[in-house]
């Protein structure tokens, strides 16, 4: 084995945190380590300054007020205010909620909370492509809808969704929309206002910011939006999320929403390039499919099947010099795929066999290169060990087979 | 989740990877699992007819690093048995060589029903009533249609 770097093709599970962002954190540990609250001397007042800062440059990424941007410990915990906080404070309206199938955990699970608690949920299906069907949407509300929520950007496909179209559906029939965007802030435009979205999740360490630091974006004026406080404490952050601020973390946010702002063009550009490549060169393999839509996609995401290879069992073949990810959860005894994948109308057999490239600013050409030649080989050397590869060029045909599941 | 040494080896060197012919009456085939479930395992035995033991073994899988190890693991131990003590190895055997964690002990059951299913096959080849030990077998193969 070479000692060349791993190379880290998982940035939708995190991004390194950019030195720049590390350099402007330093001071807030030692030096200006005051808490944001302390209002009667200098280093309370340098760390709410700082703070204070730090929203600006979040609300100018978003292009939104500063009081808009609420702060939490990550985006799970904005995505558990946003629902949670709705469905509190608008129990009077409604106790309907319309959600996707595809969404993250954080979604999922507290929709399933809230769900014992007396709300009705309703779990959108998506088409093949990943989107969602907007007649199905528009479909499922009622007089008792209170809140659509619809992720920004897929976490394993990095499919977008229409969400000006999304919008529009939730403005015509006065229904509240939230947005876990933890995947699309930093690296593609997300202006909430300017889209009709009312309530978004994001957070910093998928944005080359700080773990243990994110956002919820709360709509002020029209609408005014209110939620209850699911933290219970010295009222800050408007009320809505008590607890001393992390005020590194957030001057870290900050910093990384700056850069993301001034750099978003030029990585976008550079990354879509490289993601492209990737893409070209892996899918000139046999048997090999892109997983959501091409149309509407994150730039630097490429989920592909590698047909008759086990996805864990490929990533053991490079995972001495690739980070990736595998939709294929081979670590339990139900062998769960991926749930989005096979929302997406995929087989258990293609989910299990698709790996997630997630490509980020740090991500060099050359690194892409020797990913697609590691990847290759990997595929490769696992179809040689694959009784149904093997059986799939014999003309066998695969779904006539009565398997024995286990 | 860190694979231990000997998983490795087998996944980097796998031994005995293969195809002996389905058709000949000397070879049992076992073809076991499923690919919506992640792992397919195909182990094949050869069995001399003037000794009775197994000559050869090869196997092909589809699925993860442990899976693999555990069908090499098996073709290295099944050369040279007969087919009672081919029969007497136990998944439990292959958790303990290849160190598997709790969460993989599947994979070995797996390879477990992959022997039982070749030598089941070469019995029922072969008209050998295997009195006691059909019952044992727990993967159904899939023959008529390979």
């Amino acid at each position: 084995m070479t000692q060349r770097k791993l190379i880290y093709l998982d940035n939708n599970a995190t991004t390194p945190c950019d030195p720049r962002v590390v350099d402007a954190m330093i001071p807030y540990f030692f030096e200006k380590h005051g808490n944001a609250a302390s209002r009667s001397h200098q280093y309370g007042w340098e760390a709410e300054d700082a703070v204070d800062y730090a929203r600006e440059q979040i609300a100018k990424l978003l292009d939104v007020e500063d009081k808009e941007v609420i702060f939490t410990s990550g985006a799970t915990e904005s995505n558990n205010l946003a629902l949670k906080g709705v469905f509190e404070m608008y129990a009077k309206k409604g106790n309907h909620i319309i959600t996707a199938e595809t969404e993250h955990k954080a979604i999922l699970d507290t929709c399933g909370h809230l769900e014992k608690a007396g709300a009705e949920i309703t779990y959108l299906k998506v088409q093949e492509d990943g989107l969602i069907n907007l007649a199905d949407l528009e479909a499922a509300i009622k007089p008792n809808t209170i809140l659509v929520s619809l992720m920004w950007a897929n976490n394993e496909t990095g499919v977008i969704q229409p969400m000006h179209e999304i919008a529009q559906i939730c403005e015509k029939h006065g229904v509240l929309f939230h947005s876990d965007a933890t995947q699309a802030v930093g690296k593609i435009p997300t202006h909430p206002r300017e889209v009709g979205v009312h309530l978004m999740s994001f957070t910093a360490h998928k944005m080359y910011g700080p773990k243990g630091v994110g956002a919820l974006y709360v709509s002020r004026k029209n609408p005014r939006v209110k939620v209850t406080a699911q933290i219970d404490g010295g009222g800050h952050e408007r009320g809505m999320r008590s607890g001393t601020l992390n005020v590194p973390g957030i001057v870290g946010f900050g910093k990384a929403a700056e850069i993301a702002r001034e750099e978003m063009q030029q990585d976008t550009a550079r990354l879509s390039k490289l993601r492209d490549h990737l893409q070209a060169e892996l899918t000139k393999m046999e048997e090999t499919k892109v997983n959501g839509t091409e149309e509407s996609r994150m730039p630097h995401v490429a989920n592909i099947s590698f047909k008759h290879v086990e996805g864990e069992g490929l990533m053991m073949t490079f995972n001495q010099n690739i980070a990736v990810s595998s939709g294929s959860a081979c670590t339990s005894a139900s062998l769960e795929p991926s749930y989005v994948l096979v929302g997406m109308g995929l087989g258990d057999d293609l989910a299990h066999s698709s790996i997630r490239f997630s490509l980020g600013r740090f991500t060099t050409e050359e690194e892409v290169d020797q990913a697609i030649e590691l990847v290759r080989n990997g595929v490769n050397h696992m179809r040689d060990l694959s009784p149904i590869w093997e059986m799939y060029q014999d003309g066998v045909d695969l779904t006539k087979i009565e398997w024995s599941a286990h | 989740m860190a694979y231990s040494e000997k998983v490795l080896d087998h996944f980097k060197s796998p031994r005995n990877v293969g195809t002996l012919n389905k058709d000949a009456k000397n070879v049992g085939t076992g073809l076991v699992g499923a690919p919506e479930c992640g792992d397919v395992m195909r182990l094949q035995i050869e069995v001399d007819e003037a000794t009775g033991l197994i000559s050869d073994a090869k196997f092909k899988t589809f699925g993860c690093g442990s899976a693999i190890a555990s069908s090499s693991l098996a073709t290295e131990w099944l050369k040279g048995k007969s087919l009672e003590d081919a029969m007497r190895i136990d998944n439990m055997d292959i958790v303990e060589e290849l160190a598997l964690p709790p969460v993989k002990i599947h994979c070995s059951v797996l390879a477990e029903d992959a022997i039982k299913s070749a030598i089941a096959d070469y019995q029922q080849k072969n008209g050998i009533t295997a009195d006691g030990t059909r019952q044992t077998v727990h993967g159904e193969p899939a023959l008529e249609t390979i």
